[in-house]
């Protein structure tokens, strides 16, 4: 398969079951809600090295935000529910009870059987030394905290689902530069869809890995495969041509999800085309053993249902 | 299917106790069944078509076509369905009422909505004394649900409340929210003296600012951003309330004798 020049390589992304949440973070403007959610969803780009992997899924408007101020959504995801709810509470608490003027509220509702609702600001309140003050209203929970700025308001639960993580491709491309404009391009694309998030820095990794390694400490290390400056050395993936691999990583809260996010990223990567020096587009698995999930990059370009962009799981 | 209607053909003596007349207890009954129900009625018991002409037979609403206030325990413990009452209605209309939909059009009398745990009770009219109040031995008055009150409140209307809304959009008489437990009150009117008296925890919405005993303590003016979820969560009340968008208030705190948790919030 070649689109636009650039081809589509004949295999698959292998992906995980994980579990995932999602929070509504708003505050006086989007800059402060940036600068609370930019700060819960920081060094979280990988489980192995960061417990979650989390990421800014979209804006809000303040018609869509329950306290109608201006907000983001963000989604998390790790391998267990617990890690995952002891990420979410420390968080929670050094991020957005710490970013003045935030509040946090349920991003997945909890009334549906496969959703679990898990602590969102439910222990926090004791930050709140006895003054704190819960309210219900339209059947939710909610706790004010008294801090130095006014009040902290957060809800008591969100909900956390099973979802997926681990969807990927590979831009392969002439230089350096054109495989991050590829990606760049890819992540403006894939930043429209809901449900899915881009944990890496700029939603781009560039140290793709391999399991296991010469030493005995490290259980993974970089896929010499695919380094071009070791073409001569490793039995590489590479052709000559290629000069410059990037990575993008995909979680979402359905494989549905990621098909459609990776379907539009490889599209906006294709766009640019050979003529820009985008070669070739590959994607990282185990061979299939280690993922419940596979998407053959070949069957998601080739299936147009996947434009459909409607959300599975709305907020 | 029409309402389950109940027009009253006897001129009362006694009050009476209608309490078994709710749509989950009358679900699945025969009309030859609810005409044989005995209503409490003083010393005596009263059946159903002794005092009522029946018509309709949907027993998920019931409707009671000329209201009196001799009529007692309307709605009492009701899960579901609705009960719309034209006229008056006497004492503990709603008592411990857990679901469902139950609106009057005309004055209810006194402990309206004790007990209550769920659902919407509605008063197109004025409500008496001990409006959502513990009854005599109840430590907890109100548990849950909506309460809105077009017309005014008597005395002690959210004694002893724990959870839920009460929205009065007239005036309240005294002692409004004294011993409150939790729950939001929201008056639109006038209170009366000693609001807020032995009030532990819970928020009281005022439009002005009521004579206030020296246990309530000003905390300062504050944009309270919970306003806004609450007055979002009205938006679909059929109150005035639904219509406020302020997040602006005095904030009081009390009564100190009694922990101090509460609160008196006065929008500006």
């Amino acid at each position: 398969m070649i689109i636009n020049g650039v081809q589509i390589d004949d295999t698959f992304a292998e992906a995980f079951n994980m579990r995932g949440t999602r929070v509504i973070i708003t505050a006086q403007n989007l800059k402060w809600a940036y600068n609370a959610a930019n700060a819960m969803t920081g060094f979280a780009t990988s489980v192995i090295g960061c417990g979650v992997e989390a990421g800014i899924e979209k804006e809000l408007t303040p018609d869509q935000t329950p306290d109608g101020r201006p907000g983001v959504a963000i989604l998390m995801f790790a391998m267990g529910s617990a890690v995952l709810m002891k990420q979410l509470e420390t968080r929670m608490g050094q991020c957005i009870l710490t970013c003045p003027t935030a509040a946090a509220f349920s991003g997945i509702e909890g009334s549906k059987e496969e959703v679990t609702p898990i602590s969102l600001g439910k222990n926090l309140r004791f930050f709140g030394d006895g003054f704190q003050i819960s309210k219900q209203f339209g059947g939710k929970r909610y706790w004010r905290v008294p801090v130095m700025d006014g009040e902290f308001i957060t809800e008591e639960t969100t909900g956390m689902v099973r979802a997926v993580g681990g969807g990927n491709f590979l831009v392969l491309a002439e230089s350096q530069p054109q495989a991050l404009a590829a990606c760049e391009a890819a992540i403006e694309a894939m930043k429209k869809i809901p449900n899915v998030i881009m944990p890496f820095p700029g939603g781009v990794v560039r140290s793709g890995s391999k399991v296991g390694s010469k030493y005995k400490a490290m259980f993974a290390s970089t896929n010499d495969a695919f380094c071009p400056t070791l073409k001569g050395l490793t039995k590489t993936e590479l052709s000559p041509d290629i000069e410059s691999v990037m990575e993008i990583v995909i979680d979402g809260l359905t494989d549905l999800d990621i098909r459609k996010a990776t379907r539009v990223g490889i599209a906006a990567a294709c766009e640019l085309g050979a003529k820009n020096g985008i070669k070739r587009i590959s994607a990282g698995n185990y061979g299939g053993k280690l993922g419940q999930f596979q998407f053959h990059l070949r069957d998601i370009m080739a299936d147009p249902t996947l434009n459909d962009l409607t959300a599975e799981v709305q907020a | 299917m029409s309402a389950l209607t109940f027009t009253l053909k006897t001129a009362l003596q006694q009050r009476l106790d209608l309490s078994a007349l709710t749509p989950d207890q009358l679900a699945e009954k025969s009309k030859a069944d609810i005409a044989a129900i005995l209503l409490p009625y003083g010393r005596k018991q009263l059946r159903a078509d002794e005092a009522f002409e029946l018509s309709g037979d949907d027993t998920a609403n019931i409707v009671f076509a000329n209201g009196n206030d001799k009529l007692d325990y309307i709605g009492s413990q009701m899960k579901s369905g609705t009960i719309t009452i034209n006229g008056d209605a006497g004492s503990y209309l709603g008592f411990q009422m857990r679901n469902g939909k139950l609106t009057v059009h005309g004055n209810v009398d006194i402990y309206a909505a004790s007990g209550m745990s769920g659902g919407l009770l509605h008063i197109h009219g004025n409500a008496g004394d001990f409006l959502a109040a513990a009854i005599v031995g109840d430590r907890k008055g109100m548990k849950g649900g909506t309460v809105i009150v077009t017309g005014n409140a008597g005395d002690r209307a959210g004694d002893q409340m724990r959870r839920g809304t009460l929205l009065i959009e007239g005036n309240v008489g005294s002692y409004c929210a004294s011993r409150m437990l939790a729950g939001t009150i929201g008056v639109l009117g006038t209170v009366g003296e000693y609001v807020g008296y032995g009030m532990r925890r819970g928020t009281l919405l005022l439009t002005s600012k009521p004579a206030m005993h020296a246990t309530l303590q000003d905390c300062g003016a504050h944009t309270l951003p919970f306003l806004s979820l609450m007055f979002k969560s009205f938006g679909e009340l059929p109150s005035k309330f639904a219509k406020i968008d302020k997040n602006r208030v005095q904030r009081y705190a009390g009564d100190i004798t009694n922990d101090g948790k509460g609160e008196i919030l006065i929008l500006q």
